[in-house]
């Protein structure tokens, strides 16, 4: 053991107390907590009455750079994810210049290399579309080479089913997957404002869930007829749901994501024209909500993200049609869901499977099971602190969430990437 | 009554005794302007901004003769030629007109919440003359008005809206405050122009006129906006004028005397028959003179409220 760099002593794991031991900037060990012994030249990190949880991959993120620094760049949104828990990033294409060629790649690897060297590490997603217009492919081959992980139009859907047959054909040939952002463009595309009981007493342009579960059942019987993969962006309602239950019970390759504000908040929420609860797509109602829930149990769902959208503070105080759609997610995720657990409203192993083996067995990024070798991402959670969402509070340059002036419970105490403490 | 209100968002604020004491209050400015001299001097030295960021001239012109009757200085900011045109925010366009202390903003504008977000950011009164698809709350207290001066009291009385519910600020505010008045809400368009959700509101739902019309008190039409044939909710202007649009054969089937109400412009031959219009049963000329008397009171309460402690 003498490699041994680094002794976390007496964490939460479930119901246990353990120490984690990190070689080498991997696992060693995790065994239950001992006696303690010294290790020599590792350093000792007392984690009594703190949770251990491996660190989190979200795999919908905006970080906006290049193009739109003033909501957003990569060293920002990076150190939003590092102290929101996140050890894997990955972020969408719809930047300026849209990162549609291994150019924009390159540049967006090096300004996370720069700015956050020892991680959390970013894993561009590439668009699918050349400028995201959905009329002619990208050259997927290239932005899988520069480092892209996967391939999305994200934030505009692709209207033609023909275009995206073809575009999930081509992109599983160079070994990437297509994430796509469901959203029937004749419906009212970013209303983000569910059609219902709310937008019709209120009066706001809305669109219903049949919009974005329309085109996943498009999906979903491409990837049955191509027998291709396919993961559904950002699903929010149980109509959704259902048609991927249906799916997967046939055996298609379909995975899905959720965002923690689909699982705490409805359409009530945007009553009052508050343009921080506009999102694409929209809050939907507790029924969805069950749905949604029940769904990431069960492994419907498969994984959450964040869907982290930031926006700067003028942009969103706007009248509510006006406004842009998005939630600054990634400072606020860890807390919400982990909240959904301690609630009983999720389960741990749901929890963990959503935000770490899940998202990485998908788009095979790498994670921690705590077994020996994997490498040490992790965090020491503290359950029972208290912060309130402020300005002040948040990392990323986007304040724009719902849950501003919430009183959150649970907060990072300590990440280590690589066995590295990093906060 | 003491006004406890700073802003007019929508009629859903009020109570049923604030309500009626608008009326009243109404009442008496009528009076007012059937006077030779129509102008008192209840609010000299105030000033109210005219605020139309989308076209109107009818609520406009009756805000600007409402403020003036009372003695107020009205001063009218259009969109064009205005600094929103030129790309400044709502917020900054507010915060400008705030500077200047006026005692009241009168806001229309095609954004639902707008009022709300004025409101929430100025200091003097907001009062709604329109925000996009959400409340016209001055005119749902018109139309009372121009009800109850023919009926005395709402109650028990059945009102049939007809036409484009889905998009009308009209309709949604009309519904909360006949309801508050203890009236009958019937609704009755195609389901293409019905909002979401309106199987919940507290009114009846038809998509047959003959059957919707059949015993109503009072027919309030609503204007339909070319738009919507665009938008494919309706084939065509003839199609929803023999169908939805309310003509003599309609008003035989409701009660004698039935009143017919429209908030104008009206397309004639399109959701009213020209001949109806002009008929005696048509109340659409009281409606623009109430309109008057009923913003005289709203400017007169809210601008003569007692400031929150």
């Amino acid at each position: 053991m003498s490699a041994v760099q680094l002794v976390v002593r007496g964490a939460l794991w479930g119901r246990k107390k353990v120490d984690v031991l990190v070689a080498k900037g991997r696992i060693a060990a995790l065994a239950p907590a001992a006696r303690k012994t010294r290790v020599d030249g590792a350093e000792e990190f007392d984690a009594a009455g703190l949770t251990l949880l491996p660190s989190l991959t979200d795999c919908h993120a905006h970080l906006r750079e290049p193009g739109f620094e003033y909501k957003e760049d990569i060293a920002s949104g990076l150190d939003a994810a590092l102290h929101g828990g996140f050890a894997n990033v990955m972020c969408m294409a719809n930047t300026s210049p849209v990162n549609d060629n291994a150019t924009v790649t390159e540049l967006m690897l090096e300004k996370a290399r720069a700015a956050h060297p020892g991680g959390p590490r970013l894993y561009p997603v590439g668009a699918l579309s050349r400028g995201l217009k959905a009329e002619e492919l990208a050259p997927v081959a290239e932005l899988a080479r520069a480092g892209c992980v996967a391939v999305s139009n994200d934030g505009l859907p692709v209207p033609s089913a023909e275009f995206f047959r073809r575009a999930m054909e081509y992109a599983w040939d160079q070994g990437l997957r297509v994430i796509d952002h469901c959203e029937e463009p004749s419906m009212n595309p970013g209303a983000g404002m569910n059609e219902g009981a709310v937008s019709g007493r209120r009066g706001m342009t809305a669109q219903p869930d049949v919009a974005e579960a329309a085109q996943v059942a498009r999906d979903i019987l491409l990837a049955d007829y191509l027998r291709i993969p396919v993961h559904l962006a950002h699903i929010s309602c149980r109509r959704s749901v259902e048609l991927i239950a249906w799916a997967k019970e046939r055996g298609v390759p379909v995975t899905a994501e959720t965002c923690p504000h689909y699982l705490l908040l409805t359409e009530e929420r945007a009553a009052d024209f508050d343009t921080a609860a506009k999102v694409n797509p929209p809050l939907r109602t507790s029924e969805d909500v069950e749905a949604l829930l029940a769904a990431l149990e069960s492994g419907v769902i498969d994984i959450l993200v964040t869907d982290h959208a930031p926006h700067a503070a003028h942009e969103k105080e706007v009248e509510f049609d006006r406004a842009p759609c998005g939630i600054s997610g990634l400072d606020t995720a860890l807390s919400l869901t982990w909240g959904l657990v301690e609630k009983k409203r999720l389960s741990r192993e749901a929890f963990l499977r959503a935000w770490t083996t899940g998202p990485c067995g998908i788009f095979g990024l790498p994670v921690n099971r705590f077994q020996v070798g994997d490498p040490a991402d992790f965090l020491l959670f503290d359950p029972a602190a208290r912060w309130e969402v402020t300005a002040g509070n948040m990392r990323s340059k986007g304040k724009n969430t719902p849950f501003a002036g919430t009183v959150l419970r649970g907060r990072v105490a300590a990440h280590f990437l690589g066995g590295k403490k990093k906060i | 009554m003491q006004w406890r209100h700073k802003d007019l968002l929508d009629v859903s604020q009020l109570s049923l005794d604030e309500a009626r004491h608008v009326l009243e209050t109404a009442r008496y400015f009528q009076e007012i302007n059937a006077r030779p001299v129509k102008k008192v001097p209840t609010l000299k030295g105030r000033s109210v901004v005219l605020f139309f960021a989308e076209p109107s001239t009818r609520t406009r012109t009756s805000f600007d003769v409402a403020g003036k009757r009372l003695s107020a200085d009205t001063f009218a900011l259009a969109k064009s030629g205005s600094s929103l045109s030129k790309g400044e925010s709502l917020k900054d366009t507010a915060l400008t007109l705030q500077a200047m202390s006026p005692d009241a903003i009168v806001i229309r504008h095609s954004s639902s919440g707008a009022a709300q977000f004025l409101a929430e950011r100025l200091e003097c009164s907001v009062i709604n003359a329109g925000d996009g698809r959400h409340a016209h709350p001055t005119q749902a207290l018109l139309d009372a008005f121009t009800l109850s001066q023919r009926w005395g009291s709402l109650k028990g009385r059945t009102v049939l809206i007809l036409g484009d519910i889905a998009h009308s600020r009209v309709a949604r505010s009309n519904v909360i405050l006949l309801n508050l008045l203890g009236a009958r809400v019937r609704l009755c368009g195609p389901r293409t122009l019905l909002p979401p959700g309106v199987e919940r509101w507290e009114a009846e739902v038809f998509s047959d006129l003959s059957k919707a019309v059949r015993g109503a008190d009072a027919v309030m039409c609503l204007r339909l906006q070319l738009e919507r044939m665009q938008a494919g909710l309706l084939p065509d202007l003839r199609e929803y004028a023999r169908t939805f649009g309310l003509g003599e054969r309609h008003m035989a089937l409701a009660a004698p005397q039935a009143l017919v109400l429209h908030p104008g412009p009206i397309n004639r031959g399109v959701e009213i028959s020209s001949a109806l219009a002009d008929s005696g049963q048509s109340v659409i000329l009281d409606q623009v003179a109430a309109g008057v008397a009923v913003r005289m009171a709203l400017l007169f309460l809210y601008l003569t409220r007692k400031p929150a402690e």
